[in-house]
Formats: structure tokens, sequence, C-alpha cells
């Protein structure tokens, strides 16, 4: 599990140290480090079930936490929670709002809920948040009339309600179109930009991908990398193929190299038998390799030709995201009880 | 150097905000508009105006003389129409108030847990304890707009069916039909009292749970157990600490004098519950895990 330690810990906008939350006998978060720093687009990963809402819960005080301590811009929650809360936007596990009210009343009322709120400029504040997600057209249209997706702006349109330092959206993509996705992509660019840091969940890593400028993987209530992309993506192998006919030569001048073709990854581009027939395009056998960072791929081509291996194809592949992120939280609908 | 003065500027900009707090009067004002923006607080409503408008009009229908049987004050109505008023809220007192009642505050946790804004609204942040007493507020406004609505629905379909004149009261005396319009709404104003009590209980029944449907449900048979074993001689010990003991004793308000001994051990008796149970509210909802 990497935890280091990403920013100096008072530029952090979240820190939480062992935290913990148990339902019952069932760990949902099991010891969470998390380090998000101030002005970052952290993207929190991990497939259904893992433990992100629960998280989210216990950062914004709705739920205790059972071990750990949470901070929230410099500030310790839950013992500042009145202080710091206001100046936390949030969309929590999908939105929540009374159908019988317009869009604009809803965001009234939750406005009207938050003490340090001016009342004067409550209705400019809720005609700009309603404008941001491009919804002002709705804005008098009772809730119950709302589509899901204009449900999902409008929670957005609640955590932009006052400017704010810190944005938590957890799945906000859930049931918009893409269209939809795009907007709400941009929207987060534009808020970053701003200085704002956002925590966006999700288990879409294409998402995550798109927008975030550092992640953290979690899997069981677990974290199981964190970093900026970059990071991440290091963290993960890069692995070199090379087509021939004389596969066993091919083998033994990597080997020579000190590339291992013995076990291959599984999180690598090409699972399976090292070495196998190729594609009846390219005639040849594939051998791959994990290419260890002291050796460069042009000194693999290079001993191959002149041990006389002939070779038909050769290609780096870098693990994607996806392959760690499979490789990290396992694959389909394993989820972890 | 840098990494200190972002702290030092989020630490001023919370200490900024905090100046500027203001009372949240705003909230209550927003929690009493939704609350009186449904529909279904505006068909309690009118349900309970109905009551004493069915009692006038049947009386007046089948007004062959007194019969002399039936809940008090119904036989006064034909000779004033100003008792309409008292005769409902008599009726309304031991089923449809606490219906109502029961309703609303049964509704005020759970139904903001079930529409899933309960979380919306502390993470505003909106403060646990300052979203109880609001819930509270709302629903004791609520007591009032429905004992009035019994009271002056009552009053206006008197005077529009029945003679209206000088009322006698039960000490004998008579009053100008302007201090008994006040005696009535002193009444309303016990009624609403009654009711306090209540109220406290459905809002710590709406803290336990995300339905709101089972609090309020548990909020109506819990003041119906309270009657019943008010009327069982057996349980005559716990009779002066059940909530529902004094609901009926409003007939003080028509002595004259006024006596208002039962008015305030009403008034301390509603008060010990709001206390108590608004303390167990406080308990369960200040530490409770909101996953709905």
């Amino acid at each position: 599990m990497t935890s280091r330690s990403i920013a100096n810990p008072s530029e952090l906008a979240i820190e939480t140290t062992a935290l913990t939350k148990r339902f019952g006998r069932q760990t949902v978060v099991d010891d969470l480090a998390l380090s998000v720093p101030r002005g970052s687009v952290f993207g929190f990963l991990g497939p259904n079930g893992s433990g992100k809402t629960t998280t989210i819960r216990m950062l914004l005080g709705l739920a205790q936490a059972s071990a750990g301590d949470i901070s929230l811009l410099g500030e310790r929650m839950p013992q500042r929670l009145g202080a710091v809360l206001p100046q936390v936007g949030a969309l929590i596990e999908g939105p929540g709002f009374y159908p019988f009210l317009s869009g604009a009343a809803n965001l009234r009322r939750l406005d009207s809920a938050d003490g340090f709120a001016p009342s004067r400029t409550r209705s400019d504040r809720v005609a700009r948040a309603l404008e941001r997600v491009g919804l002002s057209h709705a804005a008098d249209k009772k809730v119950k009339a709302y589509s899901l997706g204009m449900k999902q702006r409008l929670g957005i349109a609640n955590a932009l309600l006052a400017p704010r330092d810190l944005i938590v959206l957890d799945e906000p993509t859930n049931g918009l179109d893409p269209q939809g996705t795009r907007e709400v992509r941009s929207l987060i660019r534009s808020l970053a930009d701003e200085g704002t840091t956002v925590f966006v969940s999700s288990h879409l890593l294409a998402e995550i991908e798109q927008m975030c400028t550092h992640a953290a993987v979690m899997r069981a209530g677990r974290l199981m990398a964190q970093g900026t992309l970059d990071e991440l993506r290091s963290a993960g192998t890069t692995r070199v193929s090379v087509t021939t006919p004389d596969a066993e030569a091919a083998a033994r001048v990597l080997l020579a190299l000190g590339l291992d073709t013995g076990h291959p990854d599984a999180s690598g581009p090409v699972a399976g038998s090292t070495v196998g027939p190729a594609s009846t395009a390219l005639p040849g056998t594939v051998v791959t390799a994990t290419l260890p960072e002291a050796v460069a791929p042009e000194d693999i081509v290079a001993a191959l030709v002149a041990a006389q291996v002939r070779v038909r194809g050769f290609s780096v592949d870098h693990a994607s995201l996806e392959d760690l992120f499979v490789a990290l939280t396992g694959e389909g609908f394993d989820v972890v009880q | 150097m840098s990494s200190n003065n972002g702290a030092v500027a989020a630490r001023r900009g919370v200490a900024e905000r905090r100046a500027r707090r203001s009372l949240g009067l705003g909230f209550l004002a927003s929690e009493l508009a939704v609350l009186f923006r449904r529909r279904r607080t505006w068909a309690m409503l009118l349900a309970l105006a109905a009551v004493p408008v069915l009692i006038a009009v049947a009386v007046r229908l089948s007004s062959s003389g007194s019969s002399g049987r039936g809940p008090a004050f119904i036989d006064s109505i034909t000779q004033n129409g100003l008792f309409v008023g008292i005769a409902g809220l008599t009726i309304a007192i031991p089923l449809f108030l606490p219906l109502t009642v029961g309703v609303v505050s049964g509704d005020s946790i759970a139904g903001e847990a079930n529409t899933a804004t309960l979380r919306y609204l502390l993470v505003s942040p909106v403060g646990r304890i300052r979203l109880l007493v609001v819930k509270y507020l709302a629903a004791a406004v609520f007591c009032l707009a429905a004992t009035l609505t019994l009271a002056v629905a009552g009053i206006l379909i008197g005077i529009a069916l029945f003679p209206v004149g000088p009322v006698t009261l039960l000490s004998g005396d008579t009053v100008s039909i302007g201090d008994s319009l006040v005696r009535s709404l002193l009444i309303a104003l016990y009624a609403t009292v009654s009711l306090l009590g209540l109220s406290a209980i459905g809002l710590f029944i709406s803290t336990l749970t995300d339905a709101p449907v089972g609090a309020m449900a548990a909020t109506v048979v819990l003041s119906i157990v309270a009657q019943v074993l008010d009327s069982l001689s057996q349980t005559a010990w716990l009779h002066p600490w059940l909530f529902s003991h004094y609901w009926l004793n409003f007939a003080d308000m028509l002595r004259q004098p006024i006596e208002w001994s039962s008015f305030g051990q009403n008034a301390l008796l509603q008060l010990g519950y709001v206390v108590v149970v608004g303390a167990l509210a406080y308990g369960r909802f200040s530490s409770k895990d909101i996953l709905s």
C-alpha cells in the first residue's frame, strides 16, 4: 500500500489518519490515510461497495468514525464542523430534494440552512448556481418533474451555492448523458482553475483519468494506492513484446539483458503465455517481458539483431491506469464483502 | 512560507464568516414555508375545519330540540352558535388533532431522511441541535394553526347557522360576545399547549427511523395508548403523568373568573415532556450516523 505524503501537511485540503469505520463486525473503511493537496482535482476511485461513500460521510460529519482522525481544510472534524462546512460544497450519493418544491425553492431552502449565508444575496446566489449548471430555464419547475440528469445538476448547483474552498462530488456524472458528463467535466476544470480543491469519487476510471490531477484507489475499505496520476502510472509496469520466428533465441537474449520473461504480471497488456503464437497478420511468435528502468528499449533491439534473432515486430507498452486499477481492485463483479 | 499563507487565509475566511452568522430565523421561516407550502398540510387543516362544520350542519338538520345525549357542548349549540368552535375542539382533541400532529412531528426528521434532504441540510451546515429546535418550533406552530382552524371554523359556521348572543358560562355568569370569542381562542391555546408534549414525542420517534410513515403511526398510537391508560382505574397512579391527562380540562376557561390552575398544571406537564423527550431526541440525533 502506498500511503506516502504527497505534500506539505499544511497544504492538505483533506487529511485522514488511520480512519476506520465499522458497522457491527464489518469493517467498511479500514485504516485509511488520505492526503488530498489543496488545489488538486482528486479522484477517489474504487468499485461499488469499496467504502468511498462511507468515507465521504465521515469527512462531512454525517457519520462518526470508529477510529482515526480527520482534518478538513486544516481544521479538525467533526469538532470544527460548524466552521469548516460552510466552505465545503457537497454532492453525496445522489441528490436529495423536496419533490413538491421548485428547483430554485429547494436551493433557497438549503441556502437558508447555512447560517453563514446572508439572506440579502440569496436569490442572486441561487440564480448563479442554477445558471452554472444550465438549469435556469427549469428554475421554477417542481423537482418532481425533473429528469434524473436535471436532479443531478441541481445537486451540483447546491454544492456551488457559495464560494467554496473544497467541493466533494460523489459520483457526479451518475444519470447524466454524454453531453452532461462533458459539462460536468468542464465545470470541475473551471472550479479547479479558480483554486477550489475538488474531491471526486467515481467507479469509472476513464472519468478520473480525464479530469483529475491526483487519485486514490480503494478496495474493500482499504487504500490501495494514492498519488498524482503520473506517480500512479509509473507504479505500473512497462512491457516489451518481440514478434519473431526465433522465440527461444529471443527469450535467451532478453534473459541475458536481465528482463524477466518467466512470470508475466497479470496487469500487463499481454497477459497469458509468455511465448505464444502471434496473430495471422504477423506470422511468428510473441515474446514479452517486463522492462526494467535500467534497460533502454533500443539496446534490446540491438542485442536481438546482434544475436541474429529475426525481429518482425517490437513494441513497448506502458500499463494504462485501467490495468493498474484492475490489478489493484480486481476484475468484474467480485465486490468484496 | 507560501504553504502557510494558504492555511492562514483559510482560517481568516472562517473567522469572517463566523462573524456574520445570523440568528437562524431565516431557516425557521424556510421550515414554515416548506410546511405550509405542502398540500398535505392544507388538506389536514381543511379536514380539521370540516369537523365543526359537520357538527353544526348535523345539529342544524336534526334540530328537533335538545336530545340531551352526545358530547359536551353539543346541546348548547342550538341556543348559541358560539359554542360550535368549542364543541368542534372537544370532538377533535382525542383523535383528529393527535392524528395531524402525529403526521407533522413524526415526519419532521424521518421525512427529511426519506427525501435524502437530511444529509444536505446537515452539511449546509444547519447544525443538528438547530435542526431539532426548528423542527420542533414548526410542529408547535402547526399545533396552533390546527386548533385555531378548528375554533375559527366553528365560530364562523356557528354564526352562519345558529343564533348568536351573550354566552352563559359554566359558572352561571353571562359574558359578552367579545369576551366569549376571547375565551374560544384561549381554549384553542389550551389545546395547543396540550399537544406540545405529543409533538416532542413525535420528534423523538422521528429521529429513530428513516421511514416517516412508521414514525407518524407510532406517534398516533402512543396518543391513543395514553388516553386508554388514562381511562383505566387500574392505572390511576399513572394518570397525572400521562401527557393526555389534562387534554379535556379546558372547561375551566369557561368559568368566571377563569380558573387558571388546570392550564398551569397542563403547561407544566407538557413542559416536562418537552424537556425529557427533547433531551432523548437530542441524545439520539446528535450522535446518529446519517446513512439515509
